[in-house]
């Protein structure tokens, strides 16, 4: 029986509930007791002065690899969770293509216990969509789902064969669980280190059209309107792309999709002279393309921001530009770079919360990202104006591959809850 | 123009000052290698690397004959490659030479941005021989002091660079250097080898070179890759041959005494015809690997001054 604890005077925002006010949130073994106006301290509660400070759900984030299993020198599920709650984030949806792929129920519930194991992060897993990601033939989704997968998908590769797609979407239907597609067309996108164009020529780099986004985005639409399946699209990175999936939302078909900081922070400039930190797939874009992804934030075409999380060891990135393994690390710089948004002018703050809370359990048809009454105390406190300077090298975790290397922010985590417990701060 | 570099490792980012010194200088070895001398005391007791992970006999033996004529200590160092472990070679590479105590690190690599990666890491001037498909700079310098030689001045002149522009580094630093220094540059080509942001750098794009070769002081010729047919960028050689070879029937569209250039190794018969690759009084083609070694030695004297260019 830990104390009551007694969070006094933090703005509340939960946008799952539409709540935004300045008030006291109690938490009582480990879940929310009461929040909301002035609140009395229980006998030997625990009290913390949040005035000033911002209080929302502990964040969500509905996309991220972990080094383990499989790459245990990047990361592992322990120093990704420390990360992860330095980050505010206290669940998160881990990719299929670890090794071996989560294509087998052990592996899926394996990675679940490893998270409670932490007593700081809830780990969803994603199922492999094919047997070891390697599109060629349909996982079991449905003993996947039994075990605990929080939707389906590839991870970094994309389900290529329109066959299988329609097979994953249609099958899918009777179990639950969205199909997740890394949008890009990978014959257009072999070998490719950038994004085709200026930028891409002056450096000698291979090039990717940014279209092959958006061919595999309208394929993909299409097979979700024949199947009626639940599709979601993850970080999406172009405006073309964008406007196919606002134009199907408008058709009501059941498309959702994400992006990740990366893509509405920085555009493909950010390579600079073959920077390999910036190297990500999809990868960076040019500035329209940067801009639309602000707009679709702001209007609600883009339903989440997920960390893409993706750990490198300096060993995967000190190589030349075309050689270096693609990815950026994003769990504890996830929050300060959406909040440069609110920033910034584009969103109000609540939305900026939403996106990293309520909207990806939305779409993930998982009960977190809010805070209500009885609801776990996974909750995290935050400065809004507090700011610090993100420096490679000197992140929380493992992996220290930001791209956003020496970039000033603005929203410092102060405290992170899990349960109730404090896992941060 | 920015702050000196110790390196060189493009042409972009060069000032046309420096372009020029760099040309003048090299004009000086020019004339000192006609006329029989050497300078072995210049580079005297300082060490040159060639580092080549690719295979370039030409380029390898000019920066060798460069390095010899102002006495430097030249090694040659061939690293084997295997696709997996290039880039553990190239740091670990970088560590040996630094325990060597190399001045001058010539380097040639097949992915681009690997000379600049090296130049981090390293204690020596690093000089790029050719990275992947971004830069080769001194192929630029040593064709504009061809150039400069036969024409007295580069601005003003019109010239036509032809072939596999997409994949060629040779190209990227040839536009860079010549409409930085006021030339009018074309670039001419199948679609499937001009990047279509290649007008970003100046330079108009000619799908027929007819059109292309029209009125060019100087018809530069690039060498197109096996690979590149391999891959269906064209579909064969004699069809290339046809449309984009050049040959004395195209040629006559340029002026007159329009020059012929090509930084070789040529494929006769598929970017070029023997009879204009030869021709001793349009093609400058042998007169570049001579400039190539002056140019070379403008950079080495250049570099190792201490000063950057």
């Amino acid at each position: 029986m830990t104390r009551p604890l007694l969070l006094r005077g933090a703005r509340l925002i939960d946008p799952d509930a539409g709540r935004d006010e300045v008030g006291d949130l109690l938490v009582i073994d480990g879940r929310i007791a009461d929040l909301g106006g002035t609140l009395a301290a229980p006998d030997g509660a625990e009290l913390l002065d949040a005035a000033g400070a911002v209080l929302c759900p502990g964040l969500v984030d509905m996309r991220a690899a972990l080094g383990e299993p499989g790459f245990e020198y990047r990361e592992t599920i322990a120093s990704a969770a420390a990360a992860a709650a330095a980050g505010g984030i206290t669940t998160l949806a881990a990719l299929p293509d670890s090794v071996p792929a989560l294509d087998d129920p052990a592996l899926v519930r394996l990675l679940r216990a490893r998270g409670e194991e932490t007593a700081s992060l809830t780990i969803h897993p994603y199922g492999a969509a094919t047997r070891g990601c390697r599109g060629e033939e349909l996982a079991e989704l449905g003993l996947l789902r039994e075990a605990g997968a929080v939707a389906f998908g590839d991870g970094q590769a994309c389900i290529a064969s329109a066959r299988l797609m329609k097979l994953a979407l249609s099958y899918a239907r009777c179990i639950g669980g969205r199909i997740v597609q890394h949008p890009e067309e990978p014959v257009l996108a072999a070998g490719a280190a950038a994004t085709d164009g200026e930028w891409a020529m002056r450096l000698g780099l291979p090039g990717v059209p940014a279209v092959a986004e958006l061919i595999q985005v309208q394929r993909d639409i299409e097979l979700a309107r024949l199947t009626g399946g639940a599709l979601h699209f993850a970080h999406v990175s172009t405006a073309a792309a964008l406007g196919a999936i606002r134009a199907a939302k408008a058709d009501g078909l059941n498309v959702t999709c994400d992006t990740a900081p990366p893509y509405f922070d920085l555009n493909e400039t950010a390579i600079g002279d073959w920077r390999s930190y910036a190297k990500l797939s999809p990868p960076l874009r040019r500035e329209a393309d940067r801009l639309a992804v602000c707009a679709g934030l702001a209007d609600g075409t883009i339903d989440a921001v997920a960390s893409d999380h993706q750990p490198r060891d300096a060993d995967d990135k000190r190589l030349p530009f075309a050689q270096a393994s693609p990815g950026a690390a994003g769990l504890a710089t996830l929050l300060a770079v959406t909040l440069a948004r609110g920033h910034g002018g584009d969103l109000t703050l609540p939305r900026a919360i939403e996106l990293l809370t309520a909207a990806p359990a939305r779409v993930l048809g998982i009960e977190a990202g809010r805070m209500r009454r009885g609801d776990p105390a996974d909750l995290c406190l935050f400065d809004l104006d507090a700011g610090w300077q993100i420096v490679a090298g000197e992140l929380p975790g493992k992996a220290q591959n930001t791209p956003f290397d020496g970039r000033p922010v603005e929203g410092r985590v102060l405290g992170t809850w899990k349960a109730g417990r404090r896992v941060h701060g | 123009m920015q702050p000196a570099s110790r390196h060189l490792l493009a042409i972009q980012g060069l000032h046309p000052r420096q372009i020029t010194a760099l040309l003048d200088l090299a004009e000086s070895y020019a004339l000192l290698n006609r006329s029989g001398k050497t300078q072995r005391d210049r580079l005297r007791g300082r060490t040159l690397i060639n580092l080549f992970f690719e295979d370039s006999t030409r380029t390898r033996t000019s920066f060798e004959l460069a390095g010899k004529r102002l006495g430097a200590d030249v090694i040659n160092m061939s690293v084997a490659t295997s696709s997996v472990n290039k880039g553990e070679t190239l740091l670990d590479t970088a560590a040996t030479l630094n325990a060597m105590h190399c001045d001058l690190l010539v380097v040639r690599h097949d992915q681009s941005g690997a000379p600049a990666l090296l130049a981090q890491k390293v204690d020596a001037a690093v000089i790029n021989a050719g990275d992947g498909t971004h830069e080769h700079p001194t192929q630029a310098l040593l064709d504009a002091l061809t150039i400069r030689r036969h024409r007295g001045e580069l601005a003003g002149l019109v010239v036509a660079i032809c072939g596999d522009v997409a994949h060629s580094r040779v190209a990227r630093s040839n536009i860079l250097l010549l409409v930085a220094m006021g030339c009018s540059v074309r670039v001419v080509g199948p679609p499937t080898l001009i990047p279509g942001a290649i007008t970003a750098l100046g330079v108009s794009v000619h799908h027929d070179m007819r059109a292309g070769l029209a009125g060019a002081d100087i018809v530069m010729m690039l060498r197109l890759q096996r690979e590149r047919m391999t891959r269906g960028l064209v579909p064969s050689a004699r069809e290339y041959f046809r449309f984009f070879g050049l040959d004395r029937d195209k040629l006559a569209y340029a002026k007159p005494d329009a020059l012929v250039m090509h930084p070789g190794p040529m494929n006769r018969g598929v970017e070029i015809a023997s009879d204009v690759a030869d021709d001793p009084v349009r093609s400058l083609i042998r007169e570049q690997v001579e400039m190539g070694v002056a140019v070379r030695m403008a950079v080495l004297d250049a570099l190792s001054r201490g000063g950057g260019l």
